[in-house]
């Protein structure tokens, strides 16, 4: 369109801007690349170098025999992640229906409740949460991690569902209705299934959030060695004589390797949906 | 027609209104049960200890003891102050920067959805992975930025980013940016698309510069989200533990121990469950003043710019 057009020189910039913002962005990816691929002896005595004519994928090797358990870490990364996920889901969709459809009394008032949770984050309630844990059994079991995860996502979850079933128009329901369906059945079967593009977002944003924050509750509730998800695992890497850096950034890449490319599918659905999301006439 | 209509609509609505609330708190009663349990019972727990002493020993009444300690320590004023500091000058980078690279990855150019893909590592990865190589590149002897800055001649030495007061709190800083800045530029871009493509038309037709179209057309026009992304960023940032804890742990010398970090120290580390309650209930009583001071705010925004 010509109101977009932009001159050569505007796009000379354009790229130049863009090229340094994204170099903020993937400079420590890029370099925790480089430094998988050196030997730790070059890494630590030579002089700073862009290129080297010793890279090589060694690290990749010797870190599963430095950290015998990594294999684990990355696995229960993904499991936790994914139970979150899935968890969180059962119990916002019936939730977000029903501020997007349904009055009923305290309706702003407890919507506005389950924001405020926002607030706390695990951090500032981590000594009763230890004793609720504990009073549940759940210390140093996959549950540890998998509960407090779900409670901390759920209010961001019914937020963004919520508007993407404001969207779908009643007359559909309505129509099951007249039919005798009952409501339940009408969730089930007209509500969800036109909702899925609004799910795979709200899905993929609440498994970000959950893969992305597992540490703290990784460090305080579990001391599990088989149990503990990557973020807490690679610190096994980090000795208290020596770090060895090339392994621990080559684990740490093959850790993320897995859900990056999941995510590389998945993407595309989510930036249509923030986008849909933000149009909301 | 009308006269059945009339007649029978009152009674219908009457019992779909009575099973409506019923249906509704059933629908929200697993969400309810999980943050009363996880969350509002913990946080009246925290309460109650904070007017306690407790250790992993027991526990005794205490009263405001904890309290008249905490307010009575200019130390903890310092670090109530860095908190917000800390807060405001990240949250504000983060705006900054997210609107920026938002208009950029807006922009009519060939490559836009790579580059859409390229700004997202940081946001999916865990947080503690990103801190990783943020921590390898501020080292002294073989970091990356140390070696930049004498490859430049800009320094003379080596430079541990981490090691000295001033340099460690703005790393740490520069890293929280890099963590929070994809998801806020991301939510930018979206609320850039969904602004009425009329509008730059009718702008453009009337003569209106690029600039003066993202002035007064874009900025207005997404200022909710603006608004709306502040104060999650704030709200986060304000709580951001992990990045500080695996950067620094709070030092050098308290350097960077915000409020949460030192929560962390005195309520895990040390097992002081008491005191660590008093500071984790002013962190909740800063923030919840924080935010309805901010959600007031942001109403006369949104009423300022029409928006609902």
């Amino acid at each position: 369109m010509q109101i977009d057009r932009l001159s050569f020189l505007q796009k000379i910039g354009v790229y130049a801007a863009t090229f340094l913002f994204l170099l903020f962005i993937l400079m420590p990816f890029i370099e925790m690349i480089r430094v998988s691929l050196r030997p730790m002896s070059h890494l630590m005595t030579a002089e700073f170098s862009w290129w080297s004519e010793d890279f090589s994928l060694q690290a990749y090797r010797d870190m599963w025999k430095t950290v015998p358990l990594l294999g684990r870490y990355i696995f229960n990364s993904i499991f936790v992640a994914s139970a979150v996920t899935v968890i969180t889901m059962i119990v916002v969709i019936p939730a977000a229906y029903a501020y997007a459809r349904l009055d009923f009394p305290f309706k702003a008032l407890s919507l506005g409740g389950f924001l405020a949770v926002n607030m706390f984050t695990g951090a500032v309630l981590l000594i009763p949460l230890y004793r609720v844990l504990r009073t549940l059994s759940m210390l140093n079991t996959y549950w540890a991690m998998i509960i407090p995860g779900v409670a901390f996502l759920i209010p961001t979850g019914i937020w963004l569902l919520r508007s993407y079933l404001e969207k779908i128009p009643r007359e559909l329901e309505e129509a099951a209705f007249v039919d005798g369906a009952s409501r339940l059945y009408t969730l089930r079967r007209v509500v969800i299934p036109l909702a899925v593009p609004g799910l795979i977002v709200v899905g993929t944003a609440v498994y970000i959030g959950a893969y992305a924050q597992q540490f703290l509750f990784a460090i305080t509730f579990n001391n599990v060695r088989e149990i503990q998800p990557l973020p807490a695992g690679l610190f096994e890497f980090v000795g208290y004589q020596d770090t060895t850096w090339n392994e621990l950034m080559a684990a740490a890449l093959t850790g993320i390797t897995p859900v990056m490319i999941v995510f590389l599918f998945l993407q595309k659905f989510l930036v249509a949906g923030l986008t849909a999301g933000a149009v909301k006439e | 027609m009308t006269l059945v209509a009339e007649s029978a609509a009152p009674e219908r609505m009457q019992r779909r209104e009575l099973s409506d609330r019923a249906f509704a708190w059933l629908l929200i009663a697993p969400a309810l049960m999980f943050i009363a349990v996880i969350v509002v019972w913990p946080l009246l727990e925290t309460i109650r200890l904070s007017f306690t002493d407790a250790t992993l020993g027991g526990e005794n009444w205490v009263g405001t003891q904890n309290y008249a300690a905490l307010f009575a320590d200019p130390k903890f004023w310092q670090i109530v102050g860095r908190t917000f500091y800390w807060m405001v000058l990240a949250v504000s980078l983060k705006l900054v920067v997210g609107l920026i690279g938002a208009t950029l990855l807006n922009a009519a150019i060939p490559g836009k959805a790579l580059f859409r893909v390229l700004v997202m590592p940081p946001w999916v990865i865990p947080i503690a992975i990103g801190c990783i190589g943020w921590k390898w590149m501020y080292n002294g002897y073989f970091g990356l930025i140390s070696g930049l800055l004498q490859e430049f001649g800009l320094v003379q030495d080596r430079v541990a980013l981490l090691a000295t007061k001033t340099s460690a709190f703005y790393s740490a800083i520069v890293t929280d940016v890099w963590v929070g800045t994809p998801m806020v530029t991301l939510f930018f871009l979206a609320a850039m698309q969904g602004v009425s493509k009329d509008l730059y038309e009718a702008a453009w037709v009337d003569g209106a510069s690029r600039w003066y179209r993202f002035r007064r057309i874009t900025i207005p026009q997404i200022m909710p989200v603006i608004v709306s992304m502040a104060l999650l960023s704030a709200i986060w940032t304000f709580n951001s533990f992990e990045i500080i804890w695996i950067l620094t742990e709070g030092g050098p010398r308290g350097a960077t121990t915000t409020l949460i970090i030192d929560t962390y120290k005195v309520a895990i580390s040390a097992q002081r469950f008491g005191e660590g309650a008093a500071r984790a209930v002013v962190i909740v009583v800063l923030l919840a003043t924080f935010s309805l001071f901010y959600l007031w705010f942001l109403n006369r925004v949104n009423r300022h710019y029409g928006a609902k």
